[in-house]
């Protein structure tokens, strides 16, 4: 079925994309870069900046990015005390870093495996050792997607019977669409 | 100045008895609306190495009580652990048992 991934009976899995299917998964993986952003030295001269960069120690702003870099102590919506805080803080300045840079590549790595297709639809063997970095990949596009939706549980605003019209439509499409996807891969490799 | 992470390089010394042994640290996962229930269990499975079932007993835990402690041992073990959780996108955190 185009847009899922199939087993390919040996580890591997594979999926067909068609023009479109490609262009909106590269589409989105590029604007996950964006999200995340350079790494540290990327936009400086200096060869030695990355080696001495330390991490942000307060959480990012933005609510998609505080959900792929949450805080490492406290419990989620509750307050934190002082010494929680201090240790979450710690934390992400020596992590964070290193968690961004991992979560890059995993969406440059689908990007380049996409950019293999030519710029056409195709099928994509993902072969077993790259299925983590597909997962974390998709994942990480449906954590964010699934934040801007703000998507709950038990589906409370009705995302998933939502008129033609409404401008979140699309946006729940592809979040269902990755969801099939991820799913599919799952099964593929588990199977 | 900063030097390197601590996280980063860890040699596994056996033998030698831990220095906080009856203080121990855990990791805990929290449930969250996106994550895949086949993936939660999955993630189980490849980093910690938990049989099929245990993993799919702690995402049902995760799932149901809305969190589950999927690991224990040293501060800088749970730290690692939590670090990977994040990796993965699921949303962790480590505290004093």
């Amino acid at each position: 079925m185009a847009g899922l991934f199939e087993t390919t009976g040996d580890g591997s899995a594979a999926i067909a994309l068609d023009e479109v299917e490609a262009s909106i998964l590269r589409s989105l993986e590029v604007q996950m870069l964006e999200l995340i952003g350079p790494g540290p030295g990327e936009d400086s001269d200096d060869p030695l900046a990355a080696l001495f960069a330390e991490g942000p120690t307060a959480p990012p702003a933005d609510p998609a990015l505080h959900r792929l870099f949450p805080d490492a102590y406290g419990a989620p919506g509750e307050p934190a005390d002082l010494e929680t805080t201090a240790a979450a803080s710690e934390f992400r300045r020596y992590t964070e870093l290193d968690l961004r840079a991992r979560k890059r590549e995993d969406a440059l790595h689908v990007v380049r495996a996409i950019d293999g297709l030519g710029g056409q639809g195709g099928e994509l063997k993902v072969e077993a050792a790259d299925c983590p970095r597909w997962l974390g990949a998709v994942n990480d596009l449906r954590l964010t997607l699934g934040s801007r939706l703000e998507v709950t549980e038990d589906d409370d605003e009705g995302l998933y019977s939502l008129p033609d019209e409404d401008e979140r439509k699309p946006m729940v499409m592809l979040y269902l669409w990755l969801g099939a996807m991820q799913e599919s891969l799952l099964e593929a490799i588990t199977s | 100045m900063s030097v390197a992470p601590v996280e980063i390089e860890r040699p596994e010394v056996e033998g030698l008895p831990s220095l906080e042994p009856d203080t121990p640290w855990v990791t805990i996962v929290h449930n969250d609306p996106v994550n895949l229930m086949s993936y939660v269990q999955y993630v189980f499975q490849a980093y910690f190495g938990y049989p099929k079932e245990k993993a799919r007993q702690l995402m049902m835990e995760v799932h149901g009580k809305g969190r589950a402690v999927v690991s224990s041992g040293s501060r800088e073990e749970m730290e690692r652990d939590v670090q990977a959780m994040h990796g993965y996108g699921l949303w962790a955190t480590l505290q004093h048992d």
